[in-house]
């Protein structure tokens, strides 16, 4: 089994993992890592959404072995010690969940597009040119690869909204 | 899932070599498409070049204009400052195209070379000629909403699913191609084909080629483009259907994506509006003439005036926006 080595949430881990496994599954299964959720496994939910070398990617769909030297930063490594994220307190103050299982990948998204929106026009964007304005129908738009079952969208937008301004 | 082994080659050769030196050996890129195949059964090789490593991940400017690598990320494409300036229906293709995550992990070869998404493709307890040469097709009769309804044969009726191949598809684009006989280039138009009696084969490609870079040329002075996409969501579907389009002062281009095994360039379209007004009715004239040769079935009757209200509403508006 090949080994790999990975940095979770600013910790060293690593690990012989199957070459089979994906990121997600090596992470959950062989690290207890188990922020990143499975909800398909086939790269349609974004449960498993954490910030592999700064930007928001899938872990369902990315095998461990390719990812061997990564830095991974799930949701539970977002907050300055005891503090919430920004982005997980507002998501707290706008109930932006209700049986939390999309959440953790909601926050890494949410965290990864805030960073990026600058520079990267999307779908909803009229001027491909111009400075990111992050309207709702931007932020829905950015935010589409994150599905939530318990439909607390009306939340997570708000949520969202308060940390961009 | 198959237990397979896993290389990471240094040089665009010493992958090709490795794949082509093998019939059980395939690419792996970014692996949004190719892992979950691996899960579901569709593909299961025996040995994974990939190609991450290669340097292939640079976008160029050149004389003639864009040199994309094959690697490139689809996101960090459509970002691009001059893709965005100079070839909006590209930047609006990639931005159509799945979630920002997975645009995050989707290359450009990768994107070119996804496969279908028939839901019998992937459905491994049915009958399905590209998955399973000569078992039969289980499309023609069933879930047709996301059929062809140009191009297809008796064997298959999909549709190729990627935005990318529809916009770049319209740009003339060419691939540049490292195989065990040495480096090629085709034209984009050439890459993908028609199911005909061989569904299985997607593409012209043989086994171990491997794509290297994709190239654009600049478009004329003053040339407009977009790329729209109609789809059962508002974000993060496939295309029903969707066009790719530039006009540029007597020239218009049009390609069409989710009406074919490939993406369809509106040949006989783009002859009859040459130099003539684009309003709605001359429009949705030429369309008809294009879709001359279309088959239908009930689940697919809906993509000839989507595809024809589309077209001309692109159009005009591009027309409006060239004055
Ligand atoms: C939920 C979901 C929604 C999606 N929605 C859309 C959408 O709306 N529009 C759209 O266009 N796409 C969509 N996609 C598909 C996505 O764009 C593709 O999965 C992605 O582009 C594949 O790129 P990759 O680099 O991950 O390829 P991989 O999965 O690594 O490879 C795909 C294929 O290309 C081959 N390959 C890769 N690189 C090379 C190379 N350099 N030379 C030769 N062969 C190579 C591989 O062997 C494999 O056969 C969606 C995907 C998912 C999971
Ligand atoms: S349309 Fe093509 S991919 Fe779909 S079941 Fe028929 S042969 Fe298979
Ligand atoms: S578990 Fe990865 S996208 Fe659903
Ligand atoms: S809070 Fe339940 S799935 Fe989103």
């Amino acid at each position: 089994m090949p080994r790999i080595s990975l940095t979770v949430d600013g910790s060293p881990v690593s690990g012989d993992v199957d070459v089979r496994a994906t990121l997600l599954d090596a992470l959950r299964e062989r690290f207890d890592v188990t922020t990143p959720k499975k909800g398909c496994d086939h790269g349609q939910c974004g449960a498993c959404t954490v910030l592999l070398d700064g930007r928001r990617h899938l872990t369902c769909l990315s095998l461990a072995v390719a990812h061997d030297g990564a830095e991974v930063v799930t949701a539970a490594g977002l907050g300055e010690g005891d503090e919430l994220h920004p982005v997980a307190q507002a998501f707290l103050d706008h109930d932006g969940l209700q049986c939390g299982y999309c959440t953790p990948g909601q926050v890494c998204s949410a965290v990864g597009m805030l960073a990026e929106a600058d520079g990267t026009p999307s779908h909803a964007t009229d001027d491909l040119e111009a400075e990111t304005e992050l309207t709702d129908e931007e932020i829905r738009e950015r935010m589409s690869g994150n599905l939530c079952r318990c439909g607390a969208y009306p939340g997570i937008l708000a949520a969202i909204k308060e940390v961009a301004r | 899932m198959r237990r397979f082994e896993y290389a990471r080659p240094r040089t665009p050769q010493e992958a090709v070599d490795l794949v082509a030196g093998s019939d059980d050996a395939a690419f792996l890129a970014g692996g949004s498409n190719l892992v979950d195949h691996l899960k579901v059964g569709i593909a299961s090789p025996g040995v994974l070049v990939d190609v991450g490593g290669l340097g292939l991940d640079r976008v160029e400017e050149t004389d003639g204009g864009l040199r994309i690598g094959a690697g490139v990320r689809n996101s960090d494409l459509a970002a691009h400052p001059v893709v965005r300036s100079r070839y909006a229906v590209l930047a609006r293709s990639l931005l159509a195209g799945a979630s920002a995550q997975i645009r995050h992990q989707a290359t450009t070869a990768g994107n070119l070379l996804q496969r279908t998404r028939c839901v019998y493709f992937y459905d491994a307890t049915t009958p399905c000629n590209k998955r399973e040469p000569g078992t039969g097709c289980s499309a023609v009769d069933g879930y047709q909403r996301y059929n062809a309804i140009l191009g297809a044969s008796a064997a298959c009726v999909t549709v190729h699913p990627s935005d990318l191949a529809v916009g770049l598809a319209v740009l003339d684009a060419t691939v540049e191609v490292l195989g065990p006989d040495g480096a090629r280039t085709l034209p984009l138009a050439d890459l993908h084909r028609l199911p005909g009696d061989s569904p299985e084969q997607d593409t012209t490609l043989a086994h171990g080629e491997l794509i290297t870079a994709v190239t654009v040329p600049r478009l004329p002075e003053g040339a407009v483009s977009t790329y729209y996409k109609a789809r059962d969501r508002a974000s993060y579907a496939f295309a029903l259907v969707s066009v790719a389009a530039v006009v540029a002062g007597d020239e218009v281009r049009v390609a069409w994506g989710g009406v074919a095994h490939r993406p369809w360039r509106a040949t006989v379209l783009e002859e009859a509006l040459r130099g003539g007004p684009l309003d709605e009715e001359t429009v949705r004239a030429a369309c008809l003439e294009e879709l001359a040769p279309a088959t239908t079935g009930p689940g697919t009757a809906f993509k000839l005036e989507m595809v024809t209200g589309a077209t001309a509403m692109v159009l005009t508006d591009l027309a409006g926006r060239a004055r």
